[in-house]
């Protein structure tokens, strides 16, 4: 076991355990935020930076602060070490100057995108960037191209975080789409005409953290806080099928795997409880699905459920007036 | 002061052929190590020395071997980091066309000390020429028993193998080298592990520059406490430094490190003083990486002590007033040159290698390069120098590898030292009055 | 068949210079070797035939092709051009060689002629700083230019019966 402290807060983690995994045990408040990182795709991380954390000790045996900031995904921790994120006013400015870059071509389309509302940049824009931009130059734009039925690529959206590459190499069988070209001009592409067709693709939609991979078969149908999450399951051969439907009235627009409140998926579910399973009929209903009060779908659904104490007198005015 | 150790004979008639190679004393390092010496007294000697990586970072190489990790049943491997691209680097290019058993012969020695039975040369694709040179030398070598199987009768069996690149920048990084190798893009490791523990094909591997490898053979031979007897105090040996722009005699010589820079720009043993009577303006001293300096810098240091061509002597003052040996690509400019313009080729150079991995070096090497267009084009402000030095403040340190680093650095130094030029540059809107030599190209195409 | 026998078992030699279980490591010079002798560029066909050889995905092999500056992903003319114009070369007049080439082609930076004989492409450092400035034609490097020897290499290059192509005959050689 290691003892570790992150932003003076102490815990004791299992011996290998990285930063962000002991940050995430401590809680939301002192989690570095991860736009590339997943837990269930091994060597993800590393890409994005925005989970730059300081080491201001390394362990109790080697007490040197590290020279540079550390990325939280793949750096273990030491017994003893000393870790500061969000008290870091270093890491605040890196972190403000990752959100930029990520931003430099961003296309902003969020009113038109379908991952509006559950996008990890526009949390992440929110909660770490700047309200101006800096650059006046065209944003970069790509070819489009077209990887089937059930898939849409906006690769302007992309912000080349591998996972979607990765659950293709390690869940699929047989990877057809890569990460072609280098520098910023890389894409996501299969660079022949070709469909992503095969029983797993579709988590590709679920890993992405921004609007690059969406369902084709929601495509444009509700902004997602105007549906309501419900958990179902059913008999699968080939998944756990345990997923998410997204109803909208009696309608099934979409379905998806379950999420943790780090955006990332219990387990990866098959495309055919994803895409062909949109009936009530197919599914024995669990229930309502818990939301973060925090997250925007949320907004119009659990009516009365903020507690008074966490808020002062004139915040509860400004809700009630 | 001149001073000649892997260079003795690169003026001998023939010297790329074997037989002349060895007629000339050529394989004695190899003789000597394999025959008389255990590995670990050839680690040993390499320490001695104090020899340090001679690709740019300066690492001490007896210390990196030593970190190779030597599980029972694994192969190990040494690969030869052969993809000079540094802008302003082309001695690893002269040694190997000019001299190519002498690296063939180090690797030899040096893989006997680290227990490789396989090593590879990685030379960047577009020295196509020179893997053609290696592959005849080493198929000579073959020929005369110094590869392959039970070498020299001890034992010991050793195959090398050239691996050409195909156009990459990214792959001199050591971790992309080895990625390419590995037959997919080149794209660096996210480290921990090292190479030392996790290399070629997941083996402890060591990654070592041409040259680095090539002083193995003199300090195997003299032994390495003679080797340390040359240069000064952490800046041992000799080194060769690729000198470019604007000087009489450009070209690739090799100097006792300790050799003042001054006497190196003006002397006629090395680059023969400046190409016209225009003056020194500034010096990009090891390769495009590093601070560039103005001319006083670079001459003498803060202390008004003369600037040496040592490790040391070049970084006094830290960033603010020095710079760093890096690869010896040492690139003077005189009164001519426009600093902004030379930036924008070196940012223009960085965005085209960023391998695209990491975002900050992704998009703020490319946000750099259109800056400086920008501002070349004549549609520059003021505000877009402080702009420049931000984006590269927050690209330095935050990638997964030094490319980061190094497209950062060129842009801070430029600002640091040449802010006024920039500032008059803008104001002028200065298309119109930068000579020929300035004009430029459209946004640079990628391919 | 899109390589000849001989070119396939030059790859099967050079993919021996890998052990066992890792012979995508020869991804690379089997991509350089079939460019060569494909018109100097990579097709669809081509790459999918190296993917074969390898026995790897052929996104593999896109990915890696699209990543390298060296392989060219469209048809390109008899003679390519590749002219180095960073910081060395910049300084003593690649700028000018530049423009003196596109003047004589008639074509611009990036550009193919007409007839298909000359493609012209800027490129990055070559390491050949001391000898600036300098372009490369398949393997040869010509230092030290001067807008004679300019037009002089352009005049050689008029009438090749082949691609330009960085491997020559003897590039590799069997130490089997």
């Amino acid at each position: 076991m290691a003892k570790v402290t992150i932003d003076g807060i102490e815990i004791e983690v299992p011996d290998g355990t990285t930063i962000l995994q002991a940050a995430r045990m401590i809680g939301p408040s002192v989690a570095p935020p991860a736009m590339c990182f997943y837990t269930k795709l091994k060597t993800s991380g590393g890409y994005c930076r925005t989970c730059l954390v300081e080491v201001t000790k390394g362990s109790d045996k080697d007490p040197r602060p590290m020279p540079k900031l550390v990325i939280s995904c793949r750096t273990t921790v030491m017994d003893g070490m000393v870790v500061t994120n969000q008290l870091s006013p270093r890491v605040l400015d890196a972190r403000a100057g990752i959100v930029e870059f990520l931003l430099l071509n961003h296309p902003l389309d969020c009113p038109i995108c379908d991952q509006a509302g559950e996008c990890h940049l526009q949390d992440l824009s929110y909660e770490n960037g700047n309200y101006t931009t800096r650059t006046d130059f065209e944003r970069r734009t790509f070819e489009k191209i077209d990887i089937g039925d059930f898939i849409q690529l906006h690769m302007t959206r992309c912000i080349l975080c591998y996972r979607c590459v990765k659950v293709a190499e390690q869940i699929t069988d047989g990877r057809v789409h890569g990460v072609l070209n280098r520098g910023d001009l890389s894409e996501i592409s299969t660079y022949i005409k070709e469909a992503i067709d095969n029983d797993f693709s579709g988590n590709m939609i679920d890993v992405c953290p921004v609007g690059a991979l969406t369902d084709k078969t929601f495509r444009f149908k509700s902004r997602v806080w105007f549906t309501k999450p419900v958990d179902a399951h059913r008999d699968c051969d080939k998944c756990s099928g345990k997923v998410v439907l997204w109803y909208k009235g009696e309608e099934v627009l979409r379905v998806t795997g379950r999420k943790d409140e780090w955006g990332e998926v219990d387990e990866f579910i098959c495309n055919t409880c994803r895409f062909e399973k949109k009936h009530t009929a197919d599914w024995s209903i669990e229930g309502v699905r818990n939301i973060s009060r925090h997250s925007v779908i949320s907004a119009n659904k659990y009516k009365n459920l903020v507690k008074p104490n966490e808020f002062h007198l004139n915040d509860i005015k400004a809700i009630t007036e | 002061m001149e001073r000649k150790l892997l260079f003795k004979n690169i003026d001998v008639p023939g010297i790329a052929t074997y037989d002349v190679y060895r007629a000339n004393g050529g394989y004695a390092s190899a003789e000597k190590a394999l025959k008389t010496m255990t590995p670990e007294a050839v680690v040993e000697e390499v320490k001695k020395s104090g020899l340090r990586g001679r690709g740019g970072a300066g690492f001490p190489t007896g210390m990196k071997w030593s970190f190779l990790a030597r599980p029972e049943g694994v192969p190990r491997y040494l690969v030869c980091n052969a993809d000079e691209s540094e802008p302003g680097t082309f001695k690893d290019r002269y040694l190997m066309e000019h001299i190519p058993h002498l690296l063939i012969e180090g690797m030899l020695t040096s893989s006997y000390a680290l227990g490789a039975k396989t090593s590879y040369i990685y030379v960047r694709g577009e020295f196509f020429y020179i893997i053609r040179i290696l592959e005849k030398a080493i198929a000579e070598a073959y020929k005369n028993g110094w590869l392959g199987k039970n070498i020299q009768g001890t034992g010991f069996d050793h195959d090398i193998y050239v691996h050409p690149g195909a156009g990459a920048y990214i792959c001199g990084e050591e971790t992309a080298l080895l990625e390419s190798l590995e037959g997919k893009r080149g794209n660096p490791r996210i480290k921990p592990p090292f190479p030392a523990v996790k290399g070629l094909y997941d083996c402890p591997t060591v990654v070592n520059n041409v040259e680095t490898i090539a002083a193995v053979v003199p300090i195997v031979n003299d032994g390495g406490e003679e080797y340390c007897k040359i240069g000064i105090g952490k800046s041992t040996g000799t080194k060769l430094i690729s000198a470019s722009g604007h000087i009489k005699k450009p070209g690739v010589y090799e100097i006792e490190l300790g050799v003042p820079v001054e006497e190196f720009i003006y002397s006629d043993h090395f680059c023969g003083g400046m190409l016209t009577d225009r003056k020194l303006k500034a010096v990009v001293a090891g390769g495009s990486s590093v601070p560039i300096l103005p001319a006083d810098l670079i001459l003498k240091t803060t202390n008004g002590e003369p600037r040496l061509m040592t490790y040391e002597s070049l970084a006094d003052g830290g960033f603010a007033t020095g710079t760093m040996l890096g690869s010896g690509g040492f690139i003077v400019m005189d009164t001519s040159a426009s600093v902004v313009y030379n930036l924008y080729t070196f940012t223009r150079f960085y965005h085209h290698e960023s391998c695209g991995q990491c975002s900050p070096c992704r998009e703020g090497t490319a946000w750099m390069e259109k800056i400086l267009h920008k501002i070349l084009d004549g549609h520059g402000t003021m505000t877009d120098i402080d702009l420049l030095w931000d984006i590269q403040r927050k690209i330095e340190g935050n990638t997964i590898c030094p490319l980061g680093d190094a497209a950062a650095w060129p842009v801070a130094s430029a600002i640091r030292h040449f802010r006024p030029e920039f500032e008059e540059f803008i104001s002028k809107q200065a298309k119109q009055e930068v000579n020929h030599n300035n004009q430029h190209q459209p946004l640079a195409v990628t391919s | 068949m899109l390589f000849s026998d001989k070119t396939e078992a030059l790859m099967r030699q050079i993919m021996r210079r890998y052990p066992e279980g890792r012979h995508k490591s020869a991804l690379l010079p089997l991509l350089h070797i079939a460019q060569a002798e494909s018109d100097g560029w990579l097709s669809v066909p081509v790459m999918d035939r190296v993917a074969e050889i390898l026995s790897i995905q052929p996104i593999e092999v896109y990915e890696v092709a699209t990543f390298y500056s060296m392989f060219q992903l469209k048809p390109v003319g008899k003679c390519l051009i590749e002219v180095c114009r960073t910081s060395s070369c910049w300084l003593r007049g690649a700028n000018d060689i530049v423009a003196h080439i596109e003047q004589k082609l008639g074509i611009k930076n990036g550009e193919t002629t007409p007839d298909g004989k000359f493609t012209l492409r800027t490129v990055e450092c070559l390491g050949s700083c001391g000898t600036a400035p300098m372009l490369q034609i398949g393997e040869k490097y010509y230092e030290d230019l001067t807008f004679e020897k300019v037009d002089q290499i352009l005049e050689e290059n008029k009438n090749r019966d082949n691609h330009s192509t960085y491997l020559s005959k003897t590039t590799f050689q069997n130490h089997e």
